[in-house]
């Protein structure tokens, strides 16, 4: 475990050492954006949706048997911008994204693609980790801005239609707008940005480290799924107490 | 990509000492080779006797547990020493990037490294598939090439870095005869043109012989024999002469 952590923390120095070499590597970093949107944003839409939905049919009759059901835009919209719409998506992105990056980076580490690159003097890291990761970085906290953004819109249906809540769409906004401040919302794309970072290495990692052929490509992604998830969770934790520190 | 030292010559190539143990088990046992500026040298062996892991150690893909190799004097361990000299090298597989094209896979050190410009760099993809008879084939897969279609674009790729020193593994398994000819021709005829150091791995008896200057004979690990392609005909030894000589007779299988 000790030597996986050394191997990531050494991948992701080098990586930060070549992010200057970004703007020659944009083609791919373009065609990893449009991967990760393409592929997860329907996916993003419908979970993001249902989320907001299910925290409003969750704790709206809570909220209504108290009279305090005018509460419920603050809390949905909390619960989603500073840890639901973050911890989700990078769920749903080491999921989707993170398995694609270390099974294709694993494949080509298993066929000999990343050994033909290293004899043409071309690094792997600089070739294949580098734009995955500055796309990841940028896509993640994007996607998260679009999920809070459809999860709020899901507690409001869900606040307006449900009989026991029936809390109007306006009046669902107003006390959203009262409760989340502008912070709150950063503080959730901060995680993300963190947790995007995590997914990337990882995964990068674990292609990086791929032996033994289709089987080998397998664990990988398994590996790099269950590790990158358990660690957003770890931190996600760390972050949360870090940045209520701030907030005070 | 440094200018130091000119792309139209070949390198020599120094191995001393060579050992690799892989779980345990030793895979090279002290090799010492040399290979001269411009030379062909052919590695011939049986299955498993290290050919391709000595390759890979030459290229620096492999680490070795003991020994040194260095091109031109200069061990290949050295600070930039892949940004000083253009070494290619011919997987087995082909070892084609799958999700690029063709044209990309041949292109790709040229593009990736900004030697020339993009014009220039299709000009010598289209000229390099046609020297591999595959002629207008830049913007296919991969995926949609046979084995030895890709076996000839990764020669075409290794030729578009006009390289100094170009090592193959098994340059002619999965091809068929006509193209394995070709193939022989063209590593001949690049010693001619940019006097290339070429390495050679191989089964082939044929190619061996038909191109190589001189011949080496590994077997467990280690170097049995080194010389022209005459004197390990000549050589007495008999593992060398089960090797070269050995044919399938059908008339042993009928009862």
């Amino acid at each position: 475990m000790f030597q996986n952590i050394g191997e990531m923390m050494i991948l992701s120095w080098r990586t930060l050492l070549l992010l200057p070499q970004t703007f020659r590597q944009r083609r791919k970093v373009f065609d990893q954006l449009f991967e990760i949107g393409n592929t997860s944003l329907l996916m993003t839409c419908i979970l993001s949706l249902f989320i907001g939905g299910v925290i409003a049919l969750q704790s709206g009759p809570v909220l209504s048997e108290r009279g305090l059901s005018s509460y419920i835009g603050g809390l949905v919209g909390l619960s989603i911008c500073k840890e639901l719409a973050p911890v989700m998506m990078s769920v749903l992105i080491a999921g989707r994204i993170g398995s694609a990056m270390s099974a294709e980076i694993g494949s080509m580490r298993v066929y000999q693609e990343i050994d033909a690159l290293r004899t043409m003097n071309i690094d792997p890291i600089q070739y294949l980790v580098l734009p995955r990761l500055v796309a990841i970085s940028f896509a993640l906290p994007l996607l998260v801005i679009f999920s809070i953004l459809v999860g709020w819109l899901g507690g409001a249906i869900v606040s307006m239609i449900n009989h026991q809540i029936a809390v109007p769409f306006q009046a669902y906004f107003s006390n959203l707008r009262e409760m989340v401040e502008v912070n709150d919302v950063v503080n959730g794309l901060i995680k993300s940005l963190f947790f995007a970072v995590i997914i990337g290495v990882v995964s990068c990692h674990q292609g990086l480290k791929t032996i033994g052929g289709p089987r080998g490509i397998g664990r990988s992604v398994t590996k790099a799924v269950v590790n990158s998830i358990v660690m957003i969770l770890i931190l996600d934790y760390f972050l949360t107490a870090f940045l209520l520190y701030f907030d005070k | 990509m440094s200018d130091t030292t000119s792309a139209r010559d070949g390198v020599s190539v120094q191995v001393r000492g060579l050992r690799k143990y892989f779980h345990g088990q030793a895979v090279l046992q002290g090799v010492d080779l040399d290979v001269s500026p411009g030379e062909i040298f052919v590695i011939m062996g049986p299955s498993g006797s290290g050919k391709t892991v000595l390759l890979k150690h030459i290229i620096g893909l492999e680490m070795p547990d003991a020994g040194a190799i260095s091109i031109d004097g200069q061990s290949i361990d050295g600070p930039g020493f892949m940004a000083k000299y253009r070494v290619a090298m011919v997987f087995q597989s082909g070892a084609l990037l799958n999700s690029l094209t063709v044209g990309e896979n041949v292109g790709l050190y040229l593009s990736e490294h900004r030697i020339k410009p993009e014009k220039e760099i299709a000009r010598i993809v289209a000229e390099k598939l046609e020297l591999v008879g595959l002629k207008g084939l830049e913007m296919r897969l991969p995926s949609e090439l046979s084995g030895g279609m890709k076996k000839r674009v990764a020669i075409a790729r290794a030729l578009a870095i006009e390289p100094q020193l170009i090592l193959y593994d098994e340059p002619t398994s999965e091809l068929d005869p006509l193209m394995a000819v070709t193939i022989a021709e063209e590593i001949l005829k690049l010693k001619q043109r940019i006097h290339v150091t070429s390495i050679v791995v191989s089964h082939d008896r044929d190619l061996a012989f038909g191109v190589a200057d001189r011949i080496a004979i590994i077997h467990e690990g280690k170097i049995l024999a080194v010389g022209s392609p005459e004197e390990i005909k000549a050589n007495p030894e008999p593992i060398i002469q089960q090797f070269l000589t050995v044919e399938f007779k059908k008339q042993k299988f009928i009862l």
